[in-house]
């Protein structure tokens, strides 16, 4: 090997044991020898072990430490990261780091904002903070959104005086108040956090998009920003994870109707597993559709106030659109057996659905479960009896 | 949200406006306008819009609100009635949030 050849040259190491350079300020444009060109040098704030996130500029160093200053711009990296979240993949590990960030030029002065660990809020509400000198105090909610991780209560007042304790915040600020967003009220009591850590609870708006606006406005909320929607984009983004979590079970049901389709009076028909499993397959998609796209989407104006109402309903639509494509190939009792079981799909998704919707009531989501499960039941037992016994006629 | 109703007459929630002080939290931390402040005192206003969440109870300082707060969720109920409570996970395996 050529001792002279570019990345041959041996790094001589100085006295204080560092590794000096080469004494080559280029980088090797002249031969192709290591490949592409290096990249930048590794910033002296990593450490061993540990990797400095995208979104993070630089670092402050305060008495209590350092803390990261974030940028307020979503790259293409995080954008696709929220685009797979919504689909569903890798949803449960989309976390960054809990503690305190900073955003633009804090100074003691500046508000500090609470938000969750959860990787789609985080970057919802640095977003929102374009142009404004904040803290952002993030809190360890295992990756879960405020809402919902405020109703396990891991987005609460433990966890947020533990925070506050942790980031040195006292010495940071010199005032106390948190902005703490309403839908976090769930979890966090503003009168145990003054007691327990001095700091104020004041809450912000339901919406990232409104903190602008509050904070403009000496930090007070209009009614609208008090107030949860669920508008039709709302309702839309949550359509993908509804589909994404029903595959395994979907694939699971798939397999049984080539099976069921296959019994009749040969005992089992290969012929008829694949003909009728098909209409089957058919009819189950059907019937996802209308629980977990048709519902959410036409929430407001489907018939009923329970889900599950809202879902046979949906059902019935899409049961006859099945039906009547199917008419030549299938037999009344085969009829039967698609129009219940479409319906029943239906109606059980769009039951689920209550779970993501911020207006149903768990004593009221119980006591409709009561009625319609049953039902529900029912109605798959007689549909899988039509299917199967029109198998032998 | 008035564009939205869920089942009437089935919310747990109670206000004994006795204890009351009239603080106001209870109306800044509902989000769907339950409370209002009137004469300071709060009052349930729309008890069928609530959604028992239990975030007013939670913020009562003097424990006036009761509520039995939960998960609107019937996936989440589901695994409730099948393994015990404390072994649910809502988000996890199955739906919800």
């Amino acid at each position: 090997m050529n001792e002279n050849s570019c990345c041959g040259t041996k790094n001589s190491v100085g006295p204080t044991g560092l590794q000096i350079q080469p004494f080559s300020s280029k980088q090797a444009d002249d031969e192709v020898c290591c490949g592409t060109p290096a990249g930048p040098p590794s910033s002296p704030y990593e450490k061993p072990g540990y990797q400095i996130v995208r979104f993070v500029d630089g670092f402050m160093d305060m008495d209590s430490g350092l803390v990261p200053k974030v940028n307020t711009h979503l790259s293409l990296f995080d954008i696709a990261g929220s685009i797979m979240t919504r689909v569903g993949v890798n949803r449960n590990r989309y976390k960054i780091s809990p503690g305190l960030y900073g955003i633009g030029n804090p100074t003691p002065d500046s508000p500090v904002l609470v938000t969750a660990n959860y990787k789609l809020s985080f970057d919802t509400v640095r977003k929102e903070l374009s142009g404004i000198n904040a803290w952002l105090l993030v809190l360890d909610t295992h990756g879960i959104n405020v809402w919902c991780a405020a109703g396990k209560g891991t987005f609460g007042t433990q966890e947020l005086v533990k925070q506050v304790e942790a980031s040195g915040l006292k010495q940071i600020v010199n005032h106390r108040k948190l902005v703490v967003p309403q839908l976090g009220a769930t979890g966090i009591s503003a009168h145990q956090v003054k007691k327990q850590c001095e700091f104020k609870v004041i809450w912000g708006p339901v919406r990232a998009a409104d903190i602008g606006e509050f904070l403009n406005h000496d930090m007070k909320a209009s009614v609208g920003m008090r107030r949860v929607t669920f508008s039709l984009p709302e309702r839309l983004v949550l359509i993908p994870v509804e589909i994404y979590i029903g595959f395994k079970p979907v694939l699971l049901t798939m397999f049984l109707l080539f099976l069921l389709s296959g019994i009749g009076s040969d005992f089992f028909s290969f012929k008829n597993a694949w003909e009728r499993g098909l209409i089957g397959i058919s009819s189950l998609v059907g019937g996802v559709i209308a629980g977990a796209v048709l519902t959410p989407v036409f929430l407001q104006n489907l018939p009923g106030r329970a889900f599950s109402i809202k879902g046979a309903v949906a059902g019935i639509v899409t049961a006859i659109v099945v039906v009547l494509w199917y008419w030549k190939d299938t037999i009344w009792l085969e009829t039967i057996g698609l129009m219940l079981f479409v319906i029943t799909i239906s109606s059980y998704l769009a039951m689920n659905f209550t779970g993501s919707t911020p207006f149903t009531s768990p004593t009221g989501v119980e006591k409709e479960m009561r009625k319609a499960i049953p039902l529900q039941a029912f109605a798959l037992i007689v549909a899988a009896i039509s299917w199967i016994g029109a198998g032998f006629l | 949200m008035k564009d939205f109703r869920y089942l009437e007459g089935v919310a747990t929630l109670v206000l004994n406006e006795e204890k009351c002080i009239g603080c106001g939290e209870c109306e800044i931390v509902c989000p769907h306008g339950v409370f209002i402040l009137d004469n300071k005192k709060a009052a349930v206003i729309d008890k069928d819009g609530c959604m028992e969440c239990g975030a007013c109870a939670l913020n009562c300082p003097v424990s006036a609100i009761e509520v039995t707060p939960g998960v609107g969720c019937a996936a989440y109920i589901i695994q409730t009635w099948v393994k015990r409570k404390d072994s649910t996970a809502c988000g996890g395996g199955a739906v919800c949030c």
